[in-house]
């Protein structure tokens, strides 16, 4: 399927630029707490857990399964899913699913990770594993 | 320190139109301040705490001015916004500052322009590079609630139908509303699908329009002519993905707002005799009905079904307006419309069809924002005095 739709490209901070970084090299990256060990998404520089400053970015395997979605049919750019994915890493990610049969779709289902351009980093989206 | 019968609301008023091309948004405000005010029987210059919110435009202080308050009188400003929970919260909010000395009359206004102006964009949170691109709506947002639900609980779309039904049934008796044609569950099931699990008649109405309130203390309500209408209990709460750990999209911050009002109130759901739940979707009055506990989690499919929320019919009298299901949903908000229709049933104001019978116990309850993303919610707890 011919995926034609033009995102918008992130803006990007000081925060988060290494999660750019890394997407550039096709990494998908979370945060890690060395202080309680939690995992998080998106990234920030305090664990919002336990609120130690001690958080390091880990590449995530990209793997996980669909915890929700809703099939978006009313849309002036044509019909498109989102839905959150629960990582293998343990953090739930908001997405939308790609480059597939939109109305398979199945809570549960094992879904990977995957790069799309926009005119800056590129997004992480997620299609059936 | 509780607001329990510290404030009452003493004059409300709902703007009749839904459609108001000829209209400016800060004239749909000073039109329901207007209306507010006139039916407290106060004047607009003893008016000395105003509240509003994103829909205000310029927000506090260039409304103030327009709407001409006496600023030699006001002396308690609150712009809090949360979405279409904010005036809920105002109300909340309005009662603490009376309580505290603060302030002795608030207004507090919403109104705007959905269908024939344009709506100030939501401004970006920090999440907006891991999120915007992903276009979360609210169909969407509440479509991914709806589809968890029904995984985990078997809700069906019947069941959500019945919540429409209700409210179409109470919107046939309201000259105002925007859709009143009573519908069937099938009508519900065989509109078209918006975004899966929800079809068009699970989502509400787009209307222009605005509402507005007086909170006062109780002395001044007490010297006014209007049935006593006071507030017993209040809550406010937020919930989000919160780092993505242990998502649950099945329940909203009305698991800790409802609680807290029903512990400030010293009542529990059973004695509430008619109750306005934010009705943006039928999913979210479901899956509030269940964290104000009417009945346990999961168990709201079953609870809505059969026209239980029929007023007359079931043991739960809901949004006797028709709701934003079916009446209105001014500036895409709908905590404002909640509290007055409640205050119009505690009043014995509600038309008559609808009327609940020895109403002496209302709650009015909403959520702002995207209940499947990051939202607010508030509960008020009304006793008729």
């Amino acid at each position: 399927m011919v995926d034609a739709k033009k995102y918008p490209a992130p803006v990007t901070n000081p925060e988060t630029a290494a999660f750019w970084d890394a997407a550039k090299q096709g990494k998908f990256m979370i945060k890690r707490c060395t202080a309680c060990g939690e995992a998080h998404y998106f990234p920030r520089s305090i664990c919002p857990f336990c609120y130690s400053d001690k958080t390091v970015w880990e590449e995530a395997s990209g793997e996980g399964t669909i915890y929700t979605y809703s099939l978006m049919r009313k849309s002036p750019t044509g019909p498109y899913a989102i839905g959150y994915v629960t990582l293998k890493e343990g953090p739930s990610v908001q997405t939308n699913f790609v480059d597939c049969d939109l109305d398979k779709l199945k809570i549960g289902q094992k879904v990977k990770v995957v790069f799309k351009p926009t005119d800056g980093a590129p997004l992480p989206f997620f299609t059936p594993a | 320190m509780t607001i329990k019968g510290k404030a009452y609301i003493a004059g409300i008023y709902e703007h009749p139109t839904r459609h108001a091309p000829d209209k400016s948004t800060a004239q749909l405000h000073a039109e329901v301040a207007k209306g507010a005010i006139e039916d407290a029987g106060i004047s607009k210059d003893d008016v000395d705490g105003y509240f509003c919110a994103g829909d205000a435009p310029g927000g506090a202080w260039p409304m103030v001015d327009y709407l001409g308050l006496n600023t030699k009188k006001l002396r308690h400003v609150d712009s809090t916004e949360t979405g279409g929970c904010s005036y809920i919260i105002h109300l909340g909010h309005a009662a603490e500052a009376i309580a505290a000395g603060k302030c002795s009359i608030a207004l507090i206004t919403l109104a705007g322009k959905p269908r024939t102006g344009v709506m100030p964009p939501r401004a970006a949170g920090a999440e907006a590079d891991f999120e915007s691109a992903y276009g979360a709506t609210t169909h969407n947002a509440y479509g991914m609630c709806a589809m968890r639900h029904m995984h985990d609980y078997g809700t069906t779309s019947e069941q959500l139908a019945w919540i429409k039904v209700a409210a179409s049934h109470h919107a046939q008796y309201n000259p105002h509303a925007m859709l009143k044609d009573v519908v069937t569950v099938e009508d519900v099931l065989n509109s078209p699908m918006i975004s899966d699990p929800l079809h068009r008649m699970d989502c509400c109405v787009v209307s222009d329009g605005g509402g507005a309130l007086i909170v006062t203390t109780p002395e001044i309500a007490k010297s006014l002519k209007k049935p006593l209408v006071k507030l017993i209990g209040h809550g406010e709460a937020m919930k989000g993905p919160r780092g993505g750990k242990d998502l649950d999209l099945t329940y909203s911050a009305g698991i800790w707002s409802g609680p807290r009002a029903f512990e400030e109130a010293g009542i529990t759901p059973k004695d509430i005799k008619y109750a306005s739940i934010y009705d943006s979707f039928t999913i979210t009055v479901l899956m509030q009905l269940e964290d104000l506990g009417f009945c346990k989690k999961g168990e709201g499919g079953k609870f809505v079904a059969d026209g239980n929320l029929i007023s007359g019919v079931g043991k739960l009298p809901f949004n006797t307006d028709g709701g934003g299901l079916c009446s209105n949903h001014p500036v895409n908000r709908g905590g404002m419309t909640k509290i007055i229709e409640a205050v119009r049933q505690l009043r014995g104001e509600a038309h008559p069809k609808v009327q609940v019978r020895n109403c002496d116990l209302a709650i009015a309850h909403g959520t702002g924002g995207l209940l499947g993303v990051r939202h607010a919610a508030s509960t008020a707890i009304l006793e008729r005095v």
